[in-house]
């Protein structure tokens, strides 16, 4: 039977129509390659860095920085120090919803802060143990006690532990949580494939969706830089987050593509043993300080990231870059001085000092390795180079075996992140085995002291003494960089390095 | 037949039970405490204890083999703690990948090598089998991680014909998945092909100068029916065997193929646990291709003796 002729039309219009529809209402998909493969996302359980990238798409926090490190609202809208610091309470958004529909409140607070505090195997628990108590005051309202002054607090609410996912959800899922993340965030989860893609999708209500332009967003982790940027160039990427400073000049001169950098909150140091086991007193390096002294004299730092950063960083001799507010200006980035180094050398009575100098084989750490030994011998050190896959290299430096050590550290916003931990007697990431109790007193003290100035001279006085010790020689400040299709705009670098979805949009 | 084919499975358990306790022991050889390296970049001391609790590893070395082959037992092969997920779970996801990528690969190296294995023994030092020689010893001696980079920067960034790196299902896309695999199938396939064309002219050259295949000729055979249907027969018998093998080599995995191209496989998996001390998931993928690999050998071993009743059971 035939089709009658009006009919077969009508038809073959509704088709046409039914496309240009498609058409106009095209998805948009942002296909972001990240350098790593997330680990669970959970923001109480994750641990890394590649993981707070999808988390930023994902999760709201409580607060967020900026790009000048300063704390903005996010699902917290005001808050508010009690007089004694012991106490912080914050205003919450009115009419926020997670992705599952259940309102986030100060009650929905309370339980984020308690799951952080007491889920097993939590990694917020360390960031959070000052907290002792949350108190709901009203349904938006809630106060967070502490046990202590804690002038980090907010730093840390501005990532993981200030991530807040929905109560139902995680009740329900238990430590299954990460599978299928519920969080407030402009995102929800869609789908993950161990080690080949997660795919996020646009909340229809989110608080502040005016913000977000694109639809989905797909992260793909492609671990090697040479084939993320055959992916961006072949136009299988949108967005690739480190490319490798060596491909960046060519990168510039396409037309196709856009770069955007920032320095880090981290740091590149070199950590040396100078406590943490025998080894320390049986090194020049690690028992005399003017050995350590003569080290740093012997450097170039704007040579070292010359070379091994292909200029992509920013010269720096301190926990924090240059020109972070809590930069201690009393200890300026001491320059180069061979003759000096020299004759430390020769007051310490080893005009020779020998030592090995650990890396992770990782690109980065073996090329600051050679650009340091080639530096140093001029001065006279005669240094051995040892590269050592990244998990054993973490291990040696735990049980102390090691002279001196390559080794980087991400960052946290808040400068007591990035030096507590490392020079605190025993704290758990000091490798150096540095301990001294005036250094304590002062890293305690700038953590119960509320007012930024009055931390800012602690930290100058932390410098005064640390970098005169040093157990970390600091070298410079990465770049976190970004290259993306010029289709793309909004782009806002923050030095964390997180990719913040908000403003994001294709052209 | 039966009896033997009961005592070729009993061998079967001691030999699993040998591997096990292989990759168990091997694996405590690595350096680093595996919590340590778990517990990320902070390193909580706590989240360290807690993760130590988890994986045993406060117990002594029998104890938590005990634990682990016990699970195994009854079918749970532990848990990714990396990833939160069961490694069970994670095997079904990669497998199917790891299947394709290496049934994909074989049939480029079959294609590829076995004709010119005949081609250069059947033209033995002419031009063609220099020339074939060539083209092996360059597919043995090219490393893998550089053909995949080359291919990439060739068919993907300067033409834009395929996809550079990922993996897309067949029941998703076909033709996206066919792109996807194409470059790294032939990675694997050239090395494989190069293998395969050596020892395909090798066979084809011992058969050649058989008699039988001198009576063949004698009896006025056309020189492609001597060839193809009295000595390539033949000469496939060590072919087979030896594909049969790299496939076995391929399922456990292509790391440097699948880094390179970002399959998320076997290969990826091993290495990304490996680096992570993820134990469990090392054991289990490392348990279950070696199981498998077993299992093949076997079935290889049955079919000789239902193919060939000379192969005598002893």
């Amino acid at each position: 039977m035939r089709t009658p002729l009006p009919l077969r039309w009508s038809v073959l219009l509704a088709g046409a129509l039914a496309l240009f529809t498609v058409a106009v209402n095209a998805q948009t998909t942002l296909r972001f390659g990240l350098a790593e493969d997330p680990d669970v996302l959970d923001p109480t359980l994750a641990r890394t860095f590649v993981g707070r990238i999808v988390f930023a798409a994902l999760c709201d926090k409580l607060v967020d920085i900026d790009e000048k490190l300063g704390i903005v609202p996010q699902l917290a809208t005001s808050w508010e120090w009690s007089a004694d610091n012991k106490a912080l309470t914050m205003k919450i958004r009115p009419n926020v919803t997670f992705h599952d529909g259940e309102k986030l409140d100060a009650a929905a607070v309370k339980f984020n802060i308690e799951r952080h505090k007491t889920m097993t195997g939590s990694n917020r628990r360390g960031e959070l143990a000052p907290v002792s108590t949350v108190d709901v005051v009203d349904p938006s309202t809630v106060r967070i006690n502490l046990s202590a002054p804690f002038a980090p607090l907010l730093a840390q609410l501005a990532d993981r532990a200030g991530m807040m996912v929905s109560p139902k959800a995680a009740q329900a899922a238990g430590e299954k949580f990460g599978a299928n993340p519920v969080c407030s965030g402009p995102y929800k989860f869609v789908e993950r494939v161990a080690q080949d893609r997660i795919v996020v999708e646009r909340y229809k209500d989110y608080w502040n969706k005016g913000d977000i332009h694109i639809d989905r967003i797909v992260y793909l982790p492609i671990v090697d830089s040479t084939v993320r940027l055959a992916n961006l160039k072949s136009g299988q990427l949108d967005f690739i987050e480190r490319p490798a400073p060596s491909d960046i000049p060519a990168l510039r001169n396409d037309s196709r593509f856009k770069i955007s950098k920032i320095t880090e909150i981290g740091y590149q140091g070199i950590t040396i043993n100078v406590g943490k086991s025998d080894l320390a007193q049986k090194n020049p390096l690690g028992k005399d300080p003017r050995v350590r002294e003569a080290f740093e004299l012997a450097l170039d730092r704007q040579g070292i990231v010359q070379v091994a950063m292909d200029g992509e960083g920013t010269v720096g001799n301190q926990w924090v870059a240059p020109d972070n507010p809590f930069y201690a200006k009393n200890m300026p980035v001491p320059k180069r001085d061979v003759a000096r180094a020299k004759a430390l050398l020769a007051e310490a009575g080893v005009p020779n000092p020998t030592f090995t100098l650990m890396t992770p084989t990782t690109s980065d750490g073996q090329r600051v390795a050679q650009v340091v030994q080639a530096m140093v011998k001029e001065a006279g050190f005669d240094v051995k180079i040892q590269s050592t896959e990244f998990a054993t290299s973490l291990d040696m430096a735990d049980k102390g075996q090691y002279d001196a050590y390559v080794l980087a550290w991400s960052g946290r916003a808040d400068p007591d992140g990035n030096v507590y931990s490392f020079d605190g007697c025993k704290q758990p990431l000091n490798y150096a085995g540095y301990c001294k109790p005036e250094v304590d007193d002062i890293l305690n003290k700038s953590r119960t002291t509320g007012d930024a100035a009055e931390r800012k001279k602690l930290f100058e006085q932390l410098a005064a003494l640390a970098l005169k010790d040093r157990p970390i020689v600091y070298l410079y400040h990465r770049h976190w960089l970004w290259a993306y299709t010029t289709k793309l705009s909004g782009l806002r670098p923050v030095p964390d390095g997180l990719v913040r979805v908000q403003g994001l949009k294709f052209n | 037949m039966f009896a033997y084919l009961v005592r070729r499975i009993a061998a079967i358990v001691p030999t699993l039970i040998f591997v096990s306790m292989l990759i168990f022991g091997l694996q405590q050889l690595l350096p680093g405490d595996p919590a340590v390296v778990l517990a990320g970049e902070d390193r909580d001391p706590t989240v360290v204890a807690y993760l130590r609790q988890k994986m045993h590893l406060d117990e002594p070395l029998p104890v938590r083999y005990v634990y682990w082959i016990k699970g195994v037992l009854h079918g749970d092969l532990g848990e990714s703690l990396r990833m939160q997920k069961p490694v069970r779970e994670l095997i079904l996801e990669k497998l199917p990948v790891t299947i394709e990528l290496a049934a994909f690969a074989m049939v480029i190296a079959l294609l590829i090598g076995v004709p010119m294995g005949i081609l250069s023994a059947v033209r033995r030092n002419t031009a063609w089998d220099y020339a074939a020689n060539a083209i092996a010893l360059w597919g043995l001696s090219t490393p893998n991680f550089w053909l995949g980079i080359m291919l990439i920067l060739l068919f993907s960034v300067t033409l834009g014909w395929l996809p550079a790196s990922g993996f897309v299902s067949p029941f998703e896309d076909l033709k996206a998945n066919l792109a996807a695999l194409v470059m790294p199938a032939f990675v694997l396939g050239n090395a494989i092909a190069a293998v395969l064309m050596r020892h395909t002219r090798s066979a084809m050259l011992q058969v050649l100068s058989s008699d039988y295949v001198r009576t063949a000729r004698a009896k006025g055979l056309s020189e492609r029916g001597v060839i193809l249907k009295h000595a390539l027969r033949n000469a496939l018998i060590p072919v087979i065997t030896l594909g049969a093998l790299e496939l076995g080599t391929l399922l456990s995995g292509a790391v440097l193929t699948e880094q390179v191209f970002t399959i998320p496989g076997f290969g990826k998996l091993i290495v990304d646990a490996v680096f992570n001390r993820d134990y469990a998931v090392v054991q289990g993928v490392v348990l279950f291709t070696a199981t498998a690999y077993i299992v093949l050998n076997l079935l290889a071993d049955i079919a000789y003796v239902v193919v060939n009743p000379q192969i005598k059971v002893q």
